[in-house]
């Protein structure tokens, strides 16, 4: 079975400087793949690429089959640090419709029954139910939880029954025991149904126990593997082309120290 | 024969509809209210109100210049608001992305410059342009038939622009990242509804004058909005409000002579103050 992502010798800049080059990179179906990295290694970069938002300056991109952004309908997308503030007043159920017919043309007119709209709807209860966001989605967005928004954006980019989902640091600024529940969510919608996730993520520690591997950019360049295999002092030291030492703390937390661009990041306590 | 207000509705009714001038008001007021109930009600999903104050205030150097010129007032008010509207959606472009801070300063500037014009266009002009008071605070009484089938041309065009761009719109109004990267054209809907809220207000300030365009236009929709989350029901109550404001402000204008602008900002403030507060009191 071929390979749901697939980069060879990938290249892309941005702005006149390159933001890594050279990157292989395979994705298989149902695989949970962390990407991490310090700030501006180029982790968002890679997703905006699947998305056929950023284009390859050389190389070559595959995703599901084709070239990126086209196969847009499969792709489920959630981007980064958004959050609606209480002045928001549009309910979390209209903010997921969104993600399956937001792009359409046209005014959704009061009234309708038609065959589409029913599916529409029980499609929005079937991603709602899956997130476990039944108990808030008439709420308007802004009096969530921040934990509550990200559950329901995830049901968003899921509305269209994605087979490959971009999830971009969709841990960032949720609580610890948020983490966690949403780290095992999005595990379970990926074992369920089988969907590719790959996760952008600025500290591994919450998403340790439920990753499959882990695709770590730095300095222009990437390495993949399980985390046991790239989170370690030799394989970052050679990565970064400094001395960089990883410590595992008696709680497995594991914890990177010397690091440029993020010394507190990696195993800091939120 | 004055009119007299009493509690008898027909009478009422019938001293409104008893003057042709008064028909056509309550056609072009009601006509003005449900382009204001639509268009406004994306001005504050997208916070912009600011930009369109600033589109009102393009009325006055609209219809100074027209006078100047020796024109009717309506094309230099459709004119300067949609003139204006273009300048702040490019203007406020950085590098081809849409930048908030130049976009406040543009707005700004393009109001002052707008205000500066206006005075110019009246000292150039020398006579006395109908009288600045009815262009500022609005006024009924001189609206013909053919003006109100202008408006009803301007609101169905964007009433047919709304129904086609509405699901988008409204997409790139709550959340811009996910739309785009959904193949919204985000920036493109953003200048066309620019456009069309200079179009709205252009039709609207000839009505209630330029100042006070921005209440019909933002106090409905705001009140609507808090009210309710639905995005259907909160439409339909903003419809609902702007039309029922404006025949209230207008019955309320013709039996007391007080200016319409005031009639319609003071019965939309209060009925926003009513849901703010209930919402406060709520928690």
């Amino acid at each position: 079975m071929s390979a749901v992502v697939e980069l060879r010798g990938a290249t892309v800049t941005r702005g006149g400087s390159t933001v890594w080059s050279g990157v292989d990179i395979e994705l298989a179906a149902g695989e949970f793949v962390g990407i991490l990295g310090p700030n501006g290694a180029g982790k968002s970069t890679f997703l905006e690429l699947l998305l056929g938002l950023q284009a390859l300056q050389a190389g070559s991109a595959t995703v599901l089959g084709a070239a990126p952004g086209e196969r847009r309908q499969r792709i489920g997308y959630l981007p980064q640090r958004r959050s609606f503030d209480e002045s928001v007043r549009v309910r979390g159920r209209d903010l997921v419709a969104l993600g399956l017919d937001g792009a359409r043309w046209g005014t959704p007119l009061p009234g309708g029954f038609g065959a589409r709209r029913s599916a529409a709807r029980a499609r929005i209860d079937a991603v709602i139910a899956e997130v476990g966001a039944g108990a808030y989605a008439n709420r308007p967005i802004g009096e969530c939880s921040g934990g509550e928004q990200q559950r329901l954006l995830i049901a968003q980019a899921l509305a269209r029954s994605p087979e490959l989902l971009l999830l971009d640091e969709p841990l960032d600024s949720l609580d610890l025991p948020n983490q966690a529940s949403v780290s095992s969510l999005v595990q379970r919608l990926c074992r369920e149904q089988n969907i590719t996730v790959a996760l952008v993520a600025h500290d591994v520690n919450p998403l340790l126990s439920y990753l499959d591997r882990v695709i770590y950019f730095a300095r222009g360049r990437a390495v993949s593997g399980t985390p046991a295999e790239v989170i370690t002092t030799d394989t970052l030291s050679a990565l970064y082309g400094a001395g960089v030492e990883v410590l595992r703390r008696s709680d497995g937390r594991l914890v990177v120290v010397g690091q440029p661009d993020m010394p507190a990041h990696h195993g800091h306590e939120h | 024969m004055n009119p007299s207000f009493s509690i008898n509705p027909v009478s009422d009714l019938n001293q409104l509809l008893q003057y042709p001038f008064m028909v056509n008001a309550l056609q072009a007021g009601t006509i003005v209210a449900v382009i204001a109930a639509l268009v406004g009600w994306f001005v504050v999903l997208r916070r912009e109100t600011f930009v369109c104050h600033t589109l009102s205030v393009m009325s006055f150097p609209g219809a100074s210049g027209a006078a100047l010129a020796g024109l009717p007032l309506a094309p230099g008010y459709f004119l300067f608001a949609v003139g204006g509207a273009l300048a702040i959606a490019f203007g406020s472009r950085v590098g081809g992305r849409r930048s908030a801070m130049q976009e406040s300063a543009v707005v700004g500037t393009v109001g002052a410059v707008a205000l500066g014009l206006g005075f110019l266009f009246l000292s150039l002009y020398g006579g006395i342009l109908e009288s600045v008071e009815t262009l500022l605070f609005g006024s009924f009484v001189g609206i013909s038939a053919g003006q109100v089938q202008t408006l009803l041309v301007v609101a169905a065009l964007a009433a047919a622009v709304l129904a086609v761009i509405g699901r988008p719109l409204f997409y790139a109004s709550v959340d811009e990242r996910s739309a785009n990267a959904d193949g919204v054209p985000v920036r493109a809907l953003s200048v066309i509804f620019l456009v069309l809220l200079g179009l709205a207000v252009a039709a609207i300030a000839q009505i209630v004058g330029v100042l006070l365009t921005f209440a019909l236009l933002v106090a409905p929709a705001a009140t609507a909005q808090l009210i309710t989350a639905r995005v259907r029901l909160s439409l339909a109550l903003a419809l609902a409000l702007a039309v029922s404001e404006t025949w209230a402000a207008m019955t309320l204008s013709y039996f007391t002579n007080v200016a319409l602008g005031f009639a319609v900002t003071t019965i939309a403030l209060a009925l926003y103050a009513v849901a703010r507060a209930v919402r406060e009191l709520r928690g």
